[in-house]
This record gives C-alpha cells, structure tokens and sequence, in this order.
C-alpha cells in the first residue's frame, strides 16, 4: 500500500512544464477571450463573442471534447506522437469552429457582416501550433518527413478553402473580392523572389569561387557585399529609383523593356543586390570546408583546376551553399513586400493598402500568404541541404 | 586523510563507479589509474562533489563532506583537470588570484600569492603575470592551471589527466616540477590518469580500477610483485615488470657501504637508470655521489639484478 | 586597407553629420532629381529630428529586445530551463521565415497607429537575432572552462556572471548589432503606420513623385544604417581584443 502511493504522487507530479503553460494559457483564452468579432461592416469596430455562444450545441460540446483531450495530452502524455496527433486535431477543431461560428453568424446573402477571428481564436492557434511543434521537435524528424508533413497540411488547408469552409470569414471576403488581384500579385511576388535569386545565383557563384581562390579579394568583395546588406530594404528602393528613372528617360530601349524609376525595376534590382552576400559568403565558406586531402589526392591523381572545382569542390561545398541559397530565399520573399511601397507590386500591394485603410482582414490577406510562402521555402530548402550533407557523410 | 566509503555512483541501470573505498593519506601522492570509462574520473568527481554519489560517503579529516554548500567545499580543494580549463578572459594573475578572490582575500595578500606561485612555477612576472592564457605555450599553460590551483593554499589537490595534452618532453618536466611541488607544500595529491609509466613515477599509492570496481590499491612496488588480479598485472605489464620494479627504488636507497672506482651515479638516480647505464659503459660498479658530491656508497649489477627480483 | 576604410568611415559621417544639420546647402545637388519647382529638400519637418526619433525608437526597441532575449537565453541554458531548449530553437527558426514587415503590419490593428506598434513589431523582430546568438554563445563556452569554474568552487551564479556571460559577449553584441541593423530598416517602414522616423521622407517623396525626397531618405537611413554596423563591429572587436577572444 505504501509503496503504491510513493509511486503514485511523483507521477501527478510529474506534469510536463511547457504542456501546463500552454494549457493554462489556451484554457483562459478559450474562456475569457472572444473566439471571433462580429463587425456589422468592414471598418466600425467588432462585437466579441465566446467560443461557446457561437457553435450550435453538439458542434460546442465537440470542440471542447477534443480542446480538453489536447490539453490533458500536453499535461500527461509523454510520447511525442500522440502529443503531435493531438494538437493536430486541436488545430483541425478549432478552425473549423471559427468556419461554423462564421456560417452561423452570416446571415443568407449578407455580404456586408463580417465575421473575424478574436484573439480566443488566435491564441488557442498559437498554442495548439507550439504544442505541435514541441512535438515535431521531440520526434526530431527526417527532412523527408518534414516536407510530407508540410505538403499535407498544405493540402488539407488548400482543400478546405476550395471546398469554401471558410468562406464567410472575414479574411475570404476580402479574398472573394480581390481574388483576380491577388492571383497577380502572388505571381508578382513569387517571379520577384524567384527571378532576383536566380540571377544572384548566376553572379554570386562565381564571385564566391573567385573569392576562394584569390585570397586578396576576399575581404574587400565580401565587405562591399556586406555593407550593400545593411542598407534597410526601402533605402535601397529609394536610392536605386533615381538612376533607374535617369537609364529609363535616357536609353528607349531600356524603357521600352520595363525599367522604370518606379515599378518592379529597382525592386528587382535591389533585391539580387541582397542576394549577393549570402551566397558569395556561404560558396567560399563551403569551399573552405572541402578537405584539403580530397583536393590534393584529385590533383595527385591528374585531375584538372576545373575537374576539381566541378567535380569534387563545388559538390562538397553544396550544402553550404544550399544554406546560402536557403536564407536568401527567405530573405527575399520577405523584402518583395516592401517592394509594394515603390509600386513593384506583389502580396504586400494587400499589407499596405490593409494598413492605410485599417483594415486588419486586407492585411492578413497579403501577410499570411508570404509567412506560409517563406515557411515553406525555409522547410524544403533545408531539407533538401540536410539530404546532400547527408549523402556526403 | 581523505576516507573514500562504499562510493557508489549510478546512472539509470549503469554502475559507473561500484562500491569503492579506499583511505588516502595526508601528504602522499596517490594515482588512480584505469583505462577509459573505469570510473577513474568519476571517482575523482566525486571526492570534490562535482559529481554526487548515489551511494557512501567521503571523510575529509573526519568530516563529511557533504556537511556544507558543494561550492564551498570546492574553494578548500584544488582542481586542475586536462587541457588546463584557463578562463581565456582573464590575464594570468587573474586567473590565479580566482579562488583567493572567491575566499574575500584581501588584495595585498591575493598580490603576495600570485607573486609567490609565478616564482615556484618559473613564469617571470614581468612578461607573464599580465598575459593571457592564448599567448602562452601549451606547458605555461599546465603550470598556470596547477598555480590556479594552488593558490588557496588547499590541503587537497585534485588531477584529473592533468599532463594529458603535453608531448613526452615536457610532460616530464611537469611531472618533475609536481615532485617538486608536493615536497614543498606537504600538499596530498590525488592523480587521475591512464598512463601507468605516470602512475608509477608519480604515486606513493596507486589504485587500479576497472569497470567501477577497486582492483588494489597499495604501493606500487607491492602492485608489480603481487598483483590481486590478472587486469592488474596486465595493466602494470608482465614484459618489463623487473625493469618497473628497479625503476621505483634510488640509487641512494639501494647504496651499499664502500667505495667504487666505476663511473659516478646520481643518488637520485633510479636502479633502472643505473643498471642502464653500467651496461652502456661495460663497467661492473658505480660510485653513488649525493647531490653535493660527497659519496654515499656503491653498486653493482649483481646487487642492482638482486633486486629485480620479487620478494 | 585599414587606411582607406578610416578614410571612408570619416566621410561617411561627416556627409551625414553636414546633411542632417545643412541640409538646404545640398540643395543644387537635388534639384535637378524635381519637376514642376518641387522643393529639392524636405520641408515638411527638420531632418535632424526625424534622424534623431528613427534612432531613438530603434535603440528604445533593440535595449528593451536584449534584456529580454539575453534572460530568456539564459534561462534556456541552464538545467532547470534546459526541457525548453529544443523549443526556443525551433522557434527562433520559424521566426525567421516571418518578414519584419509582416510583424508590424499585424502588430498595427492590435495597438493602433503611431510609435507603438513599431516599437512592438521591433522589439519583437530584434528579439530573434540575439536570442539566438545568446544560446549558441552560451552553449559553445568551452567545457573545461565551465568544469574549472565549477571545480574552483564558483557557484552556478558566479560561474554565470564571471564567467559564461563575458566569453558569449562577444556573439551577444553582434547579436545586437545584427538587429539593430533590421531595426533601422524596418523603422522606416513604420513611418507607413505613422510612426515618427526617416521613412516619412521617402514616403512624402512616394507620395508627391519627388525622387529627391525619397534618394535623400533613402541615403540618410543607408548612412545611419552603416555606420552604426560599422561603429558597433569595431566595438565588438575592441571588447574582444581587451578580453583576448579571438
């Protein structure tokens, strides 16, 4: 008997700290703050209404089932799997009360109410997403699992927006209004990011092998580099405007193909200047990392300069590389929204214009996108430089 | 004295270090010696509470160690460990004057000590006292370390590898320079290494361990001539034990009364060293001169062979 | 080298320093970049102050950013915080994917406009950099050296201040430096949400179609930007020179 209790009470002792905070904290939320706001049009200010008093009963009564079975997993269970599971279908649970509270709260045919997630809804998200990542870290997953996960939850959540779960939320209204803009501007921002990242490639590759091999460059051209890289981002657009302008009116050429002042132009421009440091620094860094004795046996064997620089050098430094490549990418999804401010268009086109007419649900419409954009870039690309470090091991 | 009693230390099902006891005696170098993942280490841990038993106890003078704030105990004991631990921040002097610093010296009397340790450890103040630890050579820098140690003036001294990360030569010269220092401060040592050339040179006592169990634990004299287990006479080496066994006695122990017209040996000398030499030169004998060049008496090879032998 | 890179931190400040406190003498210079009679030099409020507000915001927000992030980094090393570590790191990783742009714009409909939610959006953006480097400092402190700390009878508190916080100084400030240096970018963005600041100049340009106004934003922030990096990097290094971490 006695022995039965000195083993029972470590055990309710033995609540899992990070799993208590985040109970703790979605419980209030679920509780004390609005699950969504109910604004009679787009601009005047909200009414708050809880999680409870906006779903029919059995669909209340569900969502706080499984809510309670997720908070108890983050308290309790200690396999790293059935916490994932169960924040998953936290997540899975609690959007689809935010789409019913929305249904439910829409009048048929109203296109005026707007219906917005709270702070409730926000917070519960912001947990459930910790516990998941908690989860995903303790699982410590392969790179190819990581991008399976990230595809399926792409999936399902693009599946859910065509079937139109969510579209009497706020955040699709402004979307059903835009939706031929936006598909523009997504193609904008992606071409933008994609497009200044390519041609950096192009240079900074090259500029980083020359770096390697020529040591007297190396400090004044990654300087150079650097301090082009601390320039803030709506600095450069504004800089590079004036000679674009000045190219622009005195070449017709280059007017006629699309370089302006303003526009897409200096955007472009500013951002595969961005581009140049991460690379150049991580091609000479990765060089760096290749064994000398690889590099002296192939040279010992007969190899050529070029034979080793393809063949063995560039191959062993591609991971660092990659991480180069990686941190642009983000880098430039991110920037591509400033571009929004000099008329280059792309998602921040919505940030801005959310901003200047206060519009939260205009914001989110252009910031979720390039979050979701960048998130996705970040996941594939490292696991794509975590499969080569590895294959070269 | 230290007393080490049935120290046992457990992580989850593994025994790292299985019911040890042994009695250390004041001003005496001991050795533990063990191959890697014996416990040795953990051991050492454990006298300093670095490392907490799972089970016994450590007696230093009678007191249990346990009886005050683990930080507080170590401020009485040195430690110096392998790749010297210096604080790459700090100058030196600095370094040394830590622990004086953590006791509340006050700054004359840290001055007087640091002065004082540079002296014994032969680092010039003048161009060392206010270098940093990265501008020193790898043996400065094991000097440094010992010094740091000593600067409280701790009656205990702990050495986990502490010659671990030096070359051959001046490994030598260090583990001189640590004969030198235990003579002069009466400090009692214990020694944590693999090496059982270091453990023989160094140690009054020697402990052998193996998976986390005390295999013996005498002088190591006695070790070569009746080792307890097989791993011991295999760790102290059966080829050359003869060999091992005249290296622990000195010349000036071993002096018979008399005069020799052979070549002259150092009373400090080993037998081994001896016998060594009375075979390069194809003499018979050797004079024994004291330091101070007055003789002490001589050898032969028969009486050097004499006692080679066990027993 | 070190030469012409003194030379040019000097002119760079001095251009700087001439055109916050002259700037009407830069007119001629500008002129020809207007249409239409524009004013070649921004009117609508004193450069100086715009210059000093942008700076005081971003050191409000990068001070407020490292007592935070350099405690929460400390936390997370130490054993009783160590089951967050995993975490924080994958946190700071997510966090930044996340555009600082996007930060403040969501930042603006839950404080409303002006100084606050840039100040929010920055101290939030500039937690990452140091945060990261303040775990990557502090986990890499060499372990003999924490072993001869611990060995020397220092106490968790002692060995902290004594010794693991001066050998990750180094990494924290440039930490530091790297999100001041966000900061200062994203500041100019927060003139968008109204937000006192260099970025009212390049926006009254964008709104007026004035490129004189928007290049001499555009140079006052790019100078700002580079030679605090400059300033703070010689910094460091002279830190590191004193401490002997190389």
């Amino acid at each position: 008997m006695s022995t039965r209790t000195a083993l029972t009470v470590p055990r309710l002792r033995r609540l899992d700290p990070l799993g208590a905070l985040l109970a703790a904290a979605g419980a209030v939320a679920a509780v004390f703050l609005p699950f969504v706001v109910l604004k009679s049009n787009r601009i005047v200010p909200g009414d708050p209404r809880a999680l409870l008093e906006v779903l029919p009963a059995w669909g209340a009564l569900g969502c706080q089932v499984i809510l309670i079975c997720a908070a108890l997993a983050a308290l309790r269970v200690s396999n790293p799997r059935v916490r994932l599971g169960a924040a998953l279908l936290g997540v899975v649970a609690v959007a689809l009360a935010v789409a019913a509270a929305g249904d439910a709260l829409t009048p048929a045919g109203n296109k005026v109410v707007r219906v917005s997630p709270g702070a409730g809804f926000w917070v519960l998200l912001v947990c459930l997403g910790l516990m998941a990542t908690d989860a995903t870290t303790r699982m410590r997953p392969g790179p190819g699992l990581r991008v399976l996960l990230l595809a399926v939850s792409i999936a399902v959540a693009g599946l859910a927006l065509a079937h139109g779960t969510f579209d009497h939320l706020s955040v699709m209204r402004e979307y059903a209004v835009n939706a031929d803009r936006f598909a523009r501007e997504a193609r904008q921002h992606v071409w933008l990011a994609l497009g200044s990242l390519a041609a950096a490639v192009l240079v900074a590759l090259p500029t980083g092998i020359l770096c390697h091999r020529v040591p007297r460059l190396r400090s004044g051209v990654l300087g150079t580099l650097n301090v082009i890289q601390t320039i803030p981002a709506i600095a450069l657009f504004g800089i590079l405007m004036a000679p674009l302008g000045a190219l622009a009116a005195a070449v017709p050429l280059a007017a006629a193909l699309g370089i302006r002042g303003i526009g897409a132009a200096p955007a472009a421009v500013a951002l595969f200047l961005y581009s140049l440091l991460p690379i150049a620094a991580n091609t000479v860094a990765g060089l760096k990392r290749v064994p000398r004795a690889a590099v002296e046996a192939a040279r010992g064997m007969g190899m050529t300069s070029w034979q080793i620089l393809t063949g063995i050098e560039l191959i062993l430094a591609l991971p660092v590389i990659l991480t180069g490549i990686r941190i642009v990418l983000v880098q430039n999804i991110g920037m591509v929204t400033v571009a929004a401010l000099i008329g280059g268009g792309g998602l921040g086109t919505f940030v801005f214009q959310g901003i200047g007419q206060t519009a939260i649900d205009l914001v989110l419409l252009g910031a979720i996108p390039i979050v979701t954009l960048a998130f996705s870039a970040a996941v594939v690309l490292d696991a794509l430089a975590e499969v080569l470090d590895r294959a070269r091991q | 004295m230290i007393s080490v009693e049935n120290l046992s230390k457990q992580y989850g099902a593994t025994t790292v270090v299985d019911g040890v006891s042994m009695v250390i005696e004041r001003n005496s170098i001991t050795v533990i010696v063990g191959t890697s993942g014996s416990g040795k280490s953990t051991l050492l841990r454990m006298i300093n509470r670095l490392i907490e038993p799972t089970r016994g106890r450590v007696l230093i003078d009678g007191n249990d160690t346990t009886g005050e704030p683990a930080h507080l105990l170590r401020r009485r004991i040195g430690y110096v460990i392998q790749g010297h631990g210096l604080f790459p921040h700090r100058t030196v002097a600095e370094n040394i004057a830590t622990v004086p610093r953590l006791l509340g010296w006050d700054e004359a009397r840290i001055r007087a000590r640091v002065e004082e340790l540079l002296a014994v450890f032969q680092l010039d103040q003048g161009a060392y006292a206010g270098a940093f630890p990265h501008q020193l050579s790898g043996g400065q820098q094991q000097r440094v370390g010992v010094a740091r140690a000593l600067a409280a003036e701790p009656a205990v001294l702990l050495m986990d590898e502490p010659f671990g990360a030096l070359d051959p030569i001046i490994r030598a010269k260090a583990q001189d320079d640590l004969l030198d220092i235990q003579r002069r401060f009466g400090t009692t040592i214990v020694l944590v290494t693999h090496d059982m050339d270091e453990a023989f040179r160094l140690g009054d006592h020697v402990a052998v361990m193996s998976h986390g169990r005390l295999l013996q634990y005498d002088r190591p004299a006695v070790l070569l001539t009746h080792p307890a287990d097989p791993f011991v006479s295999r760790m102290t080496g059966v080829s050359d034990r003869a060999m091992r066994l005249l290296s622990l006695t000195t010349a000036g122990e071993a002096a018979l009364p008399g005069v020799s017209d052979g070549p002259a040996v150092a009373a400090s000398a080993s037998l081994r060293e001896v016998l060594s030499e009375l075979l390069w030169r194809g003499a018979e004998s050797a004079a024994v001169m004291d330091a101070d060049g007055t003789r002490r008496g001589y050898l032969t090879i028969a009486a050097i062979l004499e006692r080679g032998r066990p027993g | 080298m070190p030469g012409v890179a003194a030379i040019l931190r000097f002119a760079a400040l001095a251009l700087l320093l001439a055109f916050l406190l002259m700037p009407q003498s830069f007119a001629p210079l500008f002129a020809p970049l207007t249409q239409y009679g524009a004013p070649p030099i921004y009117d609508q409020g004193n450069l100086l102050t715009l210059a000093l507000a942008h700076l005081g915001l971003v050191c409000c927000a990068a001070a407020a950013s490292t007592i935070v992030a350099v405690g929460l980094g400390i936390v997370v090393t130490r054993p009783s915080g160590a089951q967050f570590l995993p975490l924080s790191r994958t946190l700071v990783n997510i966090g930044q994917t996340f555009p600082p742009v996007a930060v403040l714009a969501v930042t603006v409909p839950l404080v409303g406009f002006g100084e606050k939610p840039t100040l929010i959006a920055l101290f939030a953006y500039g937690l990452l950099p140091i945060f990261e480097n303040t775990i990557v400092a502090l986990q890499t402190c060499p372990p003999q050296v924490l072993e001869a700390a611990s060995g020397m009878g220092m106490s968790a508190r002692q060995r902290l201040l004594s010794v693991e916080l001066p050998l990750a100084l180094p990494l924290i400030l440039e930490g530091i430096r790297l999100s001041l240096v966000i900061n200062i970018g994203t500041a100019t963005i927060g003139s968008t949400v109204a937000a006192k600041g260099l970025g009212e100049v390049i926006i009254a340009g964008l709104l007026s179609n004035n490129n004189a106004f928007i290049l001499q934003g555009g140079l006052v922030t790019g100078l700002m930007a580079i030679l605090l990096y400059d300033a703070l990097a010689g910094l460091e290094r002279r830190i590191c020179r004193t401490a002997h971490l190389e």
